[in-house]
């Protein structure tokens, strides 16, 4: 049956056709719609707390015989790197598929990481698909190779083919029955102390090359012999911008980006005058494919930057390294009408604190009028960074330092940090606000492990944000609304900067997008 | 290779796409190839929302390149500045001075008018498939306010 759906509709729907057992993940743009998907088709879904849990909690379940799926964004996986590289390795008898959303451009991330390169760094096949068909496709693909091989797959999808639309075919008309649990015991497998993980390790070498082997039989390949005097190697959605701006080229478009299938495209480069690579990001075809001395042209460092478009792989052929004239600046992004982070930011513009800040909306307290963030990293930071700036700062300077961070994010790699500031106390103390709205905000409203529900909105147990930080051992712990108590806050807030506690303010309110979430609920 | 571009530009919160889901839709029943393209995330915060859908026999980037749109329409005027480069020479710019806003029966209804407006434009697609999808794409008690306002705009 046809759909007109977007990639991350796509490899939900491929998924449930494989009879998934288990999906978790972390929610991150753009990636955060996959669960949701998976979970209103009818499979399993959950939030994990951060992405090292959710695919460690995948390896769990595939190794309890289970095809489980790990969805996160592609900073997420330096977080789940840990368990990444290691169960590569190991790998599991049941299927573990880990979908990794690249975010070039940067539309709604810090940084635009490349995680084509933990493929290789990890030694982890991967599919990379162009659009919806090929989410689709490669999904059922990847669960079927992971079992074959017992090995981890990275699926790594980018924004435009998550986000993007087209039609698809659902090719499975019933989904695969699923798998069955059961766990058999086998230490020299699972087990990675040195001795194991040295055989593990030849394994996995040789592994990759019967895998790529697969990959020179072609499946994932896509050849079109056209003119001989430009030939295109791509992947990934850029294959599309290729075939408009470059109808008359020869091109060869990789679906298995990891192990490479080297002889084929050594082939078809020998077939062309000129052989140039057309991808988003870091030169990940090329370094592999001049390692494997096949004479290719690298993209001009220019299109390292950013998405690639039809005009921008136009100007890239030509060799036009110009940079894009700058159109008109869209309106940014501010913090809703009605945010609780609003009267807690102004308190901190006015107070002229130090703001060692953390990923979520109130990142945009960064905007003016607040002007009130002065940090901002990776999910976490706030706290540890805080702490260091305490360390470092003179007195009267350290004394200013705030750290903020949203519930969801104290609950991803907050937590260790008040770990950090109770055995480290820096001499003036700390200030930690958490901004506890109630909800993930920022990627769309998930559900987290405070709010009292499940991904699929059934009960669940909350965790309680004072019991943590009382039971790590702070001096004391406030509950705030800055909205209704400004005053009482500010109060509080320059009496905790005077003293040399290390302290927590929870700044409570329910974000204003969560309310109408839950008079939805309600309704239903 | 015949393809038409249409480009719906706007601030988060306005429905812009919304109303290129239900365009994308009703070009999906065509049976004719379709594609459609646009960021999320932060854009849910009141910022900038521009969002693309291309369609013919055969489409292969989903995203319409600079000076190809047939069609651009604009949600918001403060967007036009920003958004008018994508639209070709000749191409069609529709806007809410464009369309009957004093008819408006509910101010949020200014993307299904808008729409209509777009579907006077494109002929090959029929009016009872844009309903039918307008119908599909809100809950029941919106339909008949959305469906008046897209005649409307269509109309006008």
């Amino acid at each position: 049956m046809k759909f007109f759906a977007s990639g991350n509709e796509a490899v939900a729907m491929a998924a449930f056709d494989c009879g998934v057992n288990l999906g978790c993940g972390y929610p991150g743009t753009p990636s955060s719609e996959i669960l949701d998907e998976l979970s209103k088709l009818g499979g399993a879904a959950e939030w994990a707390p951060n992405e090292k849990c959710a695919l460690e909690v995948a390896i769990g379940c595939a190794y309890a015989g289970g095809r489980a799926l790990t969805t996160m964004k592609h900073v997420g996986l330096n977080v789940a790197a840990d368990p990444f590289f290691t169960i590569a390795y190991s790998g599991t008898p049941g299927a573990l598929v880990v979908i990794t959303a690249d975010d070039p451009g940067m539309a709604s991330s810090q940084n635009e990481q490349d995680n084509r390169r933990y493929a290789v760094a990890a030694g982890v096949p991967m599919f990379e698909p162009s659009d919806s068909q090929e989410c689709y496709d490669y999904m059922c693909a990847a669960f079927e190779l992971a079992e074959k091989f017992r090995s981890p797959v990275l699926f790594r999808m980018t924004t435009r083919v998550c986000h993007s639309k087209c039609v698809l075919e659902r090719r499975k008309t019933v989904p695969d029955a699923k798998k069955s649990g059961s766990f058999t015991k086998d230490p020299r497998s699972n087990v990675m102390v040195p001795a194991f993980a040295k055989l593990a390790h030849r394994r996995l070498r040789a592994d990759l090359k019967s895998m790529a082997e697969i990959n020179e039989k072609g499946e994932y390949t896509t050849i079109i012999e056209k003119d001989s005097k430009l030939g295109i190697i791509t992947s990934g959605v850029s294959f599309h911008h290729v075939l408009d701006a470059a109808p008359d080229a020869s091109v060869l478009k990789l679906g298995m980006t990891y192990p490479l299938p080297v002889e084929t495209v050594r082939n078809f480069a020998a077939k062309v005058e000129r052989c140039l690579i057309v991808d988003e990001g870091d030169p990940v075809l090329f370094e592999q494919l001049a390692a494997a001395g096949i004479k290719v042209e690298n993209k001009p460092e220019e299109f390292r930057f950013g998405e690639l478009n039809v005009a921008r792989v136009r100007k890239l052929i030509a060799g036009d390294t110009t940079p894009d004239a700058p159109g008109a600046p869209g309106k940014p992004p501010q913090l809703c009408i009605g945010c609780p982070h609003r009267k807690t930011f102004e308190v901190l513009r006015d107070l002229g604190c130090i703001v060692s800040g953390d990923i979520g909306c109130y990142t945009l307290g960064v905007m003016p009028p607040f002007n009130a963030i002065d940090t901002c990293v990776c999910m976490g930071a706030s706290v540890t960074v805080g702490l260091g700036m305490r360390h470092q700062l003179p007195e009267a300077e350290a004394r200013k330092v705030v750290s903020v961070i949203g519930d969801s994010t104290f609950l991803h790699t907050g937590i260790n940090g008040i770990v950090e500031m109770v055995y480290n106390r820096p001499a003036t103390g700390h200030v930690v606000i958490i901004l506890d709205n109630s909800i993930t905000g920022m990627t769309g409203c998930q559900e987290n492990p405070a709010t009292g529900y499940k991904l699929d909105l059934t009960p669940a147990f909350a965790v309680d944000f004072e019991k943590i930080v009382k039971g790590i051992g702070v001096d004391n712990c406030d509950v705030v609304d800055t909205t209704a108590e400004t005053e009482k806050f500010a109060e509080l807030l320059k009496t905790r900067l005077q003293s040399n506690d290390c302290s927590v303010i929870i700044a409570r309110r329910p974000c204003i997008l969560a309310l109408a979430k839950r008079s939805k609920m309600e309704k239903k | 290779m015949n393809v038409t571009n249409v480009v719906v530009s706007g601030l988060g919160g306005q429905g812009v796409l919304k109303i290129t889901d239900i365009l994308a839709e009703v070009i999906f029943n065509q049976n004719l190839d379709v594609k459609k393209s646009e960021v999320h995330g932060m854009s849910q915060r009141g910022g900038s929302v521009s969002s693309e859908v291309r369609f013919g026999e055969k489409i292969n980037s989903p995203m319409v390149p600079a000076g190809e749109a047939d069609i651009l329409a604009v949600l918001d005027v403060t967007q036009i500045e920003v958004a008018l480069p994508v639209l070709k020479a000749g191409g069609v710019l529709i806007t809410p001075d464009d369309v009957p806003v004093s008819e408006l029966k509910n101010p949020k209804a200014l993307n299904t008018m808008i729409l209509g407006a777009i579907s006077a434009k494109l002929p090959a697609l029929p009016e009872e498939a844009f309903i039918e999808a307008i119908n599909n794409a809100f809950p029941e008690k919106l339909r008949a306010l959305n469906v008046e306002m897209f005649l409307v705009g269509r109309n006008k």
